[in-house]
């Protein structure tokens, strides 16, 4: 008689440390924990493959949590140590995590170009539009008029759209989830991972303590299905409890604009399919806000190419071919003599 | 200051009697132990280009060399200006040379601004060739020369060798159909040319370079060529009208091997690649272009054969948090940069000591502070690589005597990183960094291997385990089952490596980190005497680029009877642990440095000791005379 070993099925559980998560509770970060750990078990992530690297803020702590390699670097940076790491080891799956201030204010220099030369990392911008760690300042995401302890009168700063920045600096997957919706979060985090090059993945997150309901306005459970819209590649846009409203391209405009299916003659042929490798379609999405327009969530732009690790490597293995690495020949090139 | 090492003469006058009488053969040619010949002339003149090619063919013909290329910062500018200057001073010879020579015994200058800007630092009686087609009204008036110098007698101490070189070369070249600005361009070779003929150089090597380097443009080459030869034919045929005169330095006796010439950078980022390769590591290099440390980048990139990742990153702070990234999975990083550069670094340098990281930063010292002077050298971030943190934020700081001992330092460094799990900062500077030197080329082979063993074993694992020798901690690299692990710039537990706020573990573990730097100094050589003995009158101690100054002015000190030795680190921190005792033992210790005196301030506050300072900060290296003044001072008696 023969016992069979138990297989032990994946689980969310498998990525969990023994670490006492420090978050406040009610943060929305338990819940991007939750689904950055489902992702992980539904992509088959091998944990001593995958590393996780932060820079400073509430969101960067993240990588204490979960039981992959880590680290927590300095404010900003992280995108210069993935890079690093992703350099010199390509077959490793390296998560970023930021924040609207750790990858916009201090790091937005390294975030444009960890996107533009497209580094095979998964980026989750955490966006809460305030500082939380250094208590409740505003950030670059922050509405004008936001009253902070350093802007007591309101911020007169004009605010910066995460997903605009991203698609400007050349990335080429952009995509944007919410804290309050972890499946469809994971699934979009999934697609993260597979997608070879920079992929950036802007995340609606609540701060509990410092900006408390700033998102509400499309996040309120009641709301959420008229504020919403999940895009999905080569179906319709189309939102809404009744899921008549979608989105037309209105040609003299220029422009997107929300229409309701059988109002003023409107038929679902008017609604535009969503083609997530269109560029021009992917900046008006993201120019999208609420409350005139649906928050935009899911894959709103994906469109591979060869990322700039492997084409360093490309370049050097082909140096490798090409040439003989002998050390002492290398010392030799040039003009020599010999003394007898 | 003996000199019985120039080419010439005390005065104008230049059939008169040699001070010092060097041996004249009958044929017109005159013997000398060696020389210093500064090439100067406007940025676009080509003058590093001459200079490089003049060392090249004086190393083939077995002369002992060092060089000082002195240009500006500006890459082109206004032509015929003070300020765009360039020039290239060479001291070669027959005996050991190990600086470019305080004062230049041949002065070629190209415009009169050269000519302005170099004058000052001319050996009395030294010769001058001058390209007199050069010196016009409108170049004499950029210069700010009210009057000629060529017709007053302002340069009556000077031997003046005037020709028109801009006319002869354009005569020279005629015949390849180049423009008029090509043609000119030609006027360095034409220069070389006739430097060749002086002291006896063949032109071959510097023809195939030529040819070469314009393989495409053949017409150019041509013409280049052409006016090479004709500066060298002028010279032959010049001699007897205008006595200008041959002269021969005769082989260096060097120890038997295959040598060639290296300057700073270059013998540095060898040493790098052969570290990393002897560690059995990927060299990864994070960088962003500074001057003088660029090519260290560049020289990286071009050696990706050997498996080399270099990464030129968006900016400073990024280029090293690269290299960290690098040396957490398990690649060597490494950065380079200079002064400015370091100051911005500065903070991930903090989290490679806390997360005990091992990685190479390099600081080509430039002079500062803030932008400073780019291309002009100075020894003043001791301050910054020691103690330039915030923190109690120990670590290795290595530093390169010359052109050559790059390659050394370069391994030693790899060798330290790899071993204790910490950053190691290597100081050069900038004129060691260009300058070049004669280097007999070592055999990889002779170095014992230092392979890194990345930790397998999941038993009992945490990521700050350490060795109870030398306090490193373990290195576990992404991509090993089981070890998997977190790390960041928050303090770690001791025993566990979790985040800690606990108060006595971060006593504990500033303590440690501070024991594992310290404990250093047993595993590196004893301090050595490279000139005297240890004890007696006086030590000059340096550090870094002033090795060669220091070294001849020991060297003449010694010569002359007095009781002086000369002390040179490599270690600055940790210093060597006889470093005290040694320095002790002698009754004055001067330190020089080209700065206001931060080895001095280290020195004293490790030893409570009474030094002597010697400084200089002007951009310029120190000359042999002056740390010589400087001796005798101390001296009193002078013996």
């Amino acid at each position: 008689m023969t016992t069979q070993p138990e297989i032990k099925k994946p689980s969310p559980k498998d990525f969990e440390t023994d670490q006492e998560v420090r978050w406040c509770p009610g943060c929305g970060d338990y819940a991007i924990l939750k689904a950055v750990q489902m992702a992980l078990v539904n992509s088959g992530s091998k944990p001593e493959n995958t590393v996780f690297v932060s820079g400073i803020g509430c969101s960067s702590r993240f990588p204490y949590y979960v039981s992959t390699y880590g680290f927590h670097t300095i404010h900003g940076r992280a995108p210069g140590f993935a890079t690093g790491i992703k350099l010199v080891n390509p077959d490793l799956d390296v998560w970023l995590v930021t924040g609207d201030g750790d990858g916009l204010s201090i790091g937005g220099n390294h975030m444009l170009h960890a996107l533009r030369r497209n580094v095979d990392l998964q980026i989750m911008l955490f966006n809460n539009e305030i500082y939380g760690l250094t208590k409740g300042q505003y950030s670059p995401t922050s509405r004008p008029g936001l009253k902070t302890p350093s802007t007591p009168l309101g911020s007169v700063d004009a605010p910066l759209s995460p997903c605009v920045f991203a698609l400007g600096a050349g990335a080429r997957f952009v995509a944007r989830g919410i804290d309050t919706s972890i499946k469809e979060l994971s699934s979009t985090l999934l697609r993260a991972r597979e997608h070879k090059g920079a992929s950036f993945v802007e995340i609606f997150q609540n701060c509990i303590v410092y900006n408390d309901k700033v998102f509400e306005e499309f996040t309120g459970k009641k709301r959420a299905k008229d504020t919403q819209l999940h895009l999905r590649h080569g179906e319709k846009m189309i939102f809404g409890k009744e899921v008549t409203k979608g989105l037309r391209f209105n040609p003299q405009k220029i422009a997107l604009e929300v229409v309701t299916v059988g109002e003023n003659a409107i038929t679902e042929d008017d609604i535009l399919v969503h083609d997530e490798q269109n560029r021009h379609l992917a900046f008006m999405l993201c120019e999208l806000e609420p409350p005139e327009f649906p928050a935009i969530c899911g894959v709103i732009y994906c469109h591979p190419a060869e990322s700039y690790d492997q084409s360093v490597h490309d370049q050097i293995d082909q140096a490798k071919q090409a040439g003989k690495a002998d050390f002492n020949a290398l010392l030799r090139t040039g003009r020599t003599w010999v003394v007898t | 200051m003996s000199r019985q090492t120039s080419p010439d003469v005390n005065g104008p006058d230049v059939n008169g009697p040699d001070r010092n009488g060097p041996d004249r053969k009958g044929n017109g040619v005159q013997e000398l132990d060696s020389v210093v010949v500064r090439f100067a002339g406007d940025s676009g003149d080509g003058m590093q280009l001459t200079g490089t090619q003049f060392s090249v063919v004086t190393a083939l013909e077995g002369s002992d060399l060092s060089t000082f290329p002195d240009f500006p910062a500006e890459i082109r500018a206004p032509v015929g200006t003070t300020f765009g200057v360039s020039a290239f001073q060479i001291n070669f010879g027959s005996v050991e040379v190990s600086t470019a020579g305080d004062e230049p015994d041949v002065l070629v200058v190209m415009n009169p601004a050269a000519l302005k800007v170099n004058i000052s630092n001319l050996r009395k009686g030294g010769l001058i060739i001058l390209d007199e087609g050069a010196f016009n009204a409108k170049n004499l008036k950029k210069a700010g020369y009210i009057t000629n110098p060529l017709n007053d007698d302002s340069l009556s101490k000077f031997d003046v060798r005037r020709m028109d070189i801009t006319r002869m070369t354009v005569e020279a070249v005629k015949q390849y159909g180049l423009g008029n600005k090509d043609s000119l361009r030609c006027k360095n070779m034409w220069t070389l040319g006739l430097l060749m003929w002086m002291f006896g150089r063949k032109r071959q090597p510097i023809i195939d370079s030529l040819t070469q380097k314009f393989a495409k443009v053949p017409e150019v080459a041509r013409a280049n060529v052409a006016a090479l030869n004709a500066g060298h034919a002028f010279g032959e045929t010049a001699e007897m009208s205008s006595n200008l005169r041959r002269y021969q330095i005769n082989k260096y006796e060097e120890s038997p091997g295959t040598y060639r010439t290296v300057n700073g950078n270059q013998s540095l980022a060898w040493g790098l690649l052969g570290g990393s390769r002897l560690a059995g590591l990927t060299l990864m290099l994070g960088s962003y272009p500074i001057t003088p440390a660029s090519p260290l980048l560049h020289i990286l990139s071009g050696l990706k054969e050997f498996g080399v990742i270099t990464f030129q990153a968006e900016d400073e702070i990024a280029a090293i948090c690269s290299a960290i990234g690098a040396s957490f999975a398990g690649g060597l990083g490494m950065t380079t940069s200079s002064g400015p550069g370091i100051a911005l670094k500065t903070e991930a340098i903090g989290l490679a000591i806390t997360t005990e990281l091992p990685l190479i930063i390099v600081d080509i010292q430039r002079a500062g502070p803030s932008t400073g002077l780019p291309t002009k050298t100075e020894q003043s971030d001791l301050y910054q690589a020691v103690w330039g943190r915030n923190g109690d934020a120990p670590i290795v700081v290595l530093s390169v005597s010359n052109s050559t001992d790059g390659f050394e330092v370069g391994i030693e460094a790899v060798r330290l990183a790899t071993k204790y799990m910490t950053p190691v900062m290597i100081l050069s500077d900038g004129y060691i960094a260009n300058a070049s030197e004669q280097w007999k080329i070592p055999d990889i082979n002779d170095y014992a291997p230092f392979p890194v063993k990345f930790h397998q074993d999941p038993e009992g694992f945490q990521p700050f385990l350490r060795d109870p020798d030398t306090l490193a901690r373990v290195w576990a690299k992404p991509g090993t089952p089981g070890l998997m692990h977190r790390i960041g710039g928050i303090e770690k537990d001791y025993d566990s490596g979790h985040i800690s706020y606990d108060a006595a573990n971060h006593q504990r573990m500033t303590d440690v980190r501070k024991a594992k730097i310290d404990n250093i100094a047993g595993d590196i050589p004893l301090q050595d005497v490279s000139q005297g003995a240890p004890g007696g009158r006086l030590v000059v101690v340096g550090w870094g680029s002033t090795y060669g100054a220091i070294h001849q002015a020991v060297k003449r000190a010694r010569k002359d009877g007095q009781d002086v030795a000369h002390v040179h680190l490599r270690h600055i921190w940790p210093l060597p642990r006889n470093l005290e005792e040694l320095l002790t033992s002698y009754d004055t210790v001067i330190v020089a440095e080209m700065n206001v005196g931060q080895l001095n301030t280290l020195l004293r506050s490790q030893y409570l000791l009474n030094t002597v300072l010697m400084s200089k900060v002007s951009g310029q290296p120190f000359k042999i005379a002056e740390i010589a003044e400087e001796i005798t001072r101390n001296l009193g008696d002078g013996k």
